[in-house]
């Protein structure tokens, strides 16, 4: 066993990491700059918060997502997964009454799909983009099935803080946010499962061989993205205060985008937490922007996906450039 | 290797999908009344003819190890393409030609991100998806395009000596992907860029260029798609295709095509087209609602899925 030997490489990778992240903080400061050129309602105290517990929202649905991407997998069950822990969990708070079973309700669900992902994944062997890929049919299937088109809303305050709640004058998801970043970090880049994590990206043959066990942190990579997934879910709910079949729809993609954005790199191995952390942060600003300069919403999804376009190829490019 | 395994491995493909379907089939002839008659097969055969259209192609794609997540959405757009085209000009060729260029624009595109920038086939398309589906809704804003003459309906209902018109479309674009695989130059690169890519390029064949063909081929079938499916309700909606390219996935996975070697088998996805179809429309008899059956089809894949990786075994 010589996970010492593993842990090295990614260290080395966290320096050359550092310069991009530099850039990509330039590139957000930037687009604060422009924004606030372009529009006055920018630089108020409303909007800045707004923007941040919309960056925290994001950044909680991809920093499991980030996981899943550095070991050259993918997850694009997570919009699906938010869907089904929403809905399951409002319905057991509205009928048990109670924030915590609720919370578990949803924390489970969305654990119990990663973990059913990591099954297809390792004991299956199914690629990981197409076992997540009928994984969130499914599990809009059932979603929509459950709730039969009718809307569940009006949740206890207690649960609500979750969502709309300050603390000190800062919104409650930015400490969830925080405190995620927190653990996510340290995960990655202090432990030895973190750093098989990263192994597994760069060479799962060599990580194999170095004995990692690949298959059961295969696992876990999915579960914590689905745990983050049903966390995410119930600050949603927290926050619109109702349930829809339609709750999780149009969040892959933009949780995709951040991850990428964020300099991980979609082939496994490079990449950061607090990287997907900046990328939440830059696609939330230029998805708030159109807000602000009133551009149609109906262009988010394509400029959504341009962006994670333009993000795989840079990386593709680098990729090809280190080769 | 145990002797379940073995006889797994020695399966041919042919009963995987067959009995599928004749699993499915006696499954809902026993479980209702209406499923074995003729109005009831010839809707499954009609209904079927849209998927058809876009399982064709995807073997393809699949076959040369890539995928194409944006198909539904681009029928989508090329079917709000061609209902805004002849609303506006009342020429039927005009709004076809709308709906195929929509369709080979996208291709194109997805071919150049697949093979020029070499960008992994599932998030290049699901990166044109988000693309197709902002288009459609910025082109309808959301609402449903209708107001289109009554002829176009008759591509649809309509018969050629007796025989559905959507099922002669599917017959023929059957038979001309069974040419293109089978029997030309073309079809044979297709089969090696799953395989083996390299040898394709030391024999001095442009994989990028067969790679952008490729996707070309699906972009033009789905703008056959969009024909059929706008006739079939009337009118073009920002949704209607969304998820068909799902169905059209299952058709190939159930259809014993094989997402990492390449190997494909363009019957067998006819079967697998057929066995979606009658696994809708059993679950529609049944009055089981739309929801649970995309997650009927999520769980088939799944499984076609992880038979297939018995298959692999060493």
């Amino acid at each position: 066993m010589s996970a010492a030997d593993v842990a090295v490489r990614p260290r080395l990778a966290l320096s050359s990491n550092f310069q991009q992240g530099l850039y990509r903080i330039l590139a957000a400061a930037l687009l604060c700059m422009v924004l606030s050129g372009l529009s006055e309602a920018f630089m108020t105290q409303n909007n800045i918060l707004n923007v941040l517990r919309q960056t925290a929202l994001l950044f909680l649905m991809a920093s499991g997502l980030t996981l899943v991407i550095l070991t050259a997998g993918l997850d694009l069950s997570v919009g699906a997964n938010i869907g089904l822990s929403a809905c399951l969990a409002a319905s057991v708070i509205k009928t048990s009454d109670s924030a915590v079973l609720g919370t578990a309700t949803g924390i489970g669900c969305g654990m119990l799909v990663g973990l059913a992902n990591g099954a297809l994944v390792t004991a299956l062997r199914i690629p990981s983009f197409i076992a997540t890929y009928g994984m969130m049919w499914m599990l809009t299937g059932i979603t929509y099935f459950y709730m039969a088109g009718e809307t569940i809303h009006g949740f206890p305050p207690a649960f609500r803080q979750l969502g709309i709640g300050y603390l000190l004058g800062i919104p409650m998801p930015i400490y969830v946010m925080l405190l995620f970043l927190a653990i996510g970090t340290f995960f990655a880049q202090r432990t030895v499962w973190g750093q098989q994590v990263y192994a597994i990206g760069a060479n799962p043959v060599a990580a194999r061989l170095s004995g990692v066990p690949v298959p059961s942190r295969l696992v876990l990579v999915y579960t914590v993205s689905g745990a983050m997934a049903g966390l995410a879910s119930l600050i949603i709910l927290a926050r619109i205060n109702s349930a829809q079949g339609d709750i999780g729809e149009d969040l892959t993609l933009p949780a995709i985008a951040a991850v990428l954005v964020g300099g991980t790199s979609l082939f496994g191995g490079s990449g950061t937490v607090i990287g997907t952390l900046i990328g939440a942060l830059i696609l939330t600003l230029v998805l708030n922007g159109m807000n602000l300069l009133q551009i149609n919403a109906s262009w988010q999804p394509l400029v959504t996906g341009v962006i994670v376009l333009l993000a795989v190829w840079i990386s593709t490019r680098t990729r090809r450039m280190n080769e | 290797m145990s002797d379940a395994a073995a006889a797994t491995t020695a399966l041919p493909r042919v009963p995987g999908v067959a009995f599928a379907l004749i699993v499915l089939c006696t499954g809902f002839a026993v479980t209702s009344a209406g499923f074995v008659t003729p109005t009831n097969i010839a809707n499954i055969l009609v209904q079927s003819t849209i998927l058809l259209l876009l399982a064709l192609p995807m073997t393809l794609i699949i076959m040369t190890e890539g995928l194409d997540l944006s198909m539904g959405a681009v029928l989508t757009l090329a079917s709000i393409a061609l209902a805004i085209v002849i609303i506006s000009t009342g020429s039927f060729a005009l709004a076809l030609l709308a709906a195929v260029a929509v369709g080979l624009c996208f291709g194109f595109a997805n071919g150049l991100l697949v093979s020029v920038l070499d960008i992994p086939p599932f998030i290049a398309t699901l990166g044109t998806l988000g693309i197709a589906q902002g288009l459609s809704l910025l082109a309808t804003d959301g609402q449903s395009v209708v107001g289109i003459p009554r002829s176009i309906e008759g591509i649809y209902s309509g018969a050629l000596v007796g025989v559905p018109l959507p099922i002669v479309i599917a017959t023929l674009a059957y038979g001309a992907t069974h040419v293109l695989l089978y029997q030309t130059r073309f079809g044979a690169y297709i089969c090696a860029l799953g395989g083996n890519r390299e040898a394709l390029r030391v024999a001095g064949i442009s994989v990028r260029g067969m790679l952008i063909l490729v996707y070309l081929f699906a972009g033009l079938m789905a703008g056959f798609a969009a024909l059929l499916m706008t006739a079939r309700l009337n009118s073009a909606h920002p949704t209607a295709g969304i998820g068909m390219e799902f169905d059209a996935i299952a058709a190939v996975a159930v259809g014993g095509t094989s997402f990492e070697r390449g190997n494909g088998w363009l019957f067998g996805t006819l079967l697998g087209v057929l066995a979606v179809g009658v696994l809708r429309n059993g679950l529609n008899l049944l009055a089981v609602p739309s929801s649970a059956q995309v997650a009927s089809i999520g769980a088939l894949v799944i499984i076609a899925l992880f038979i297939d990786g018995l298959r692999r075994e060493p």
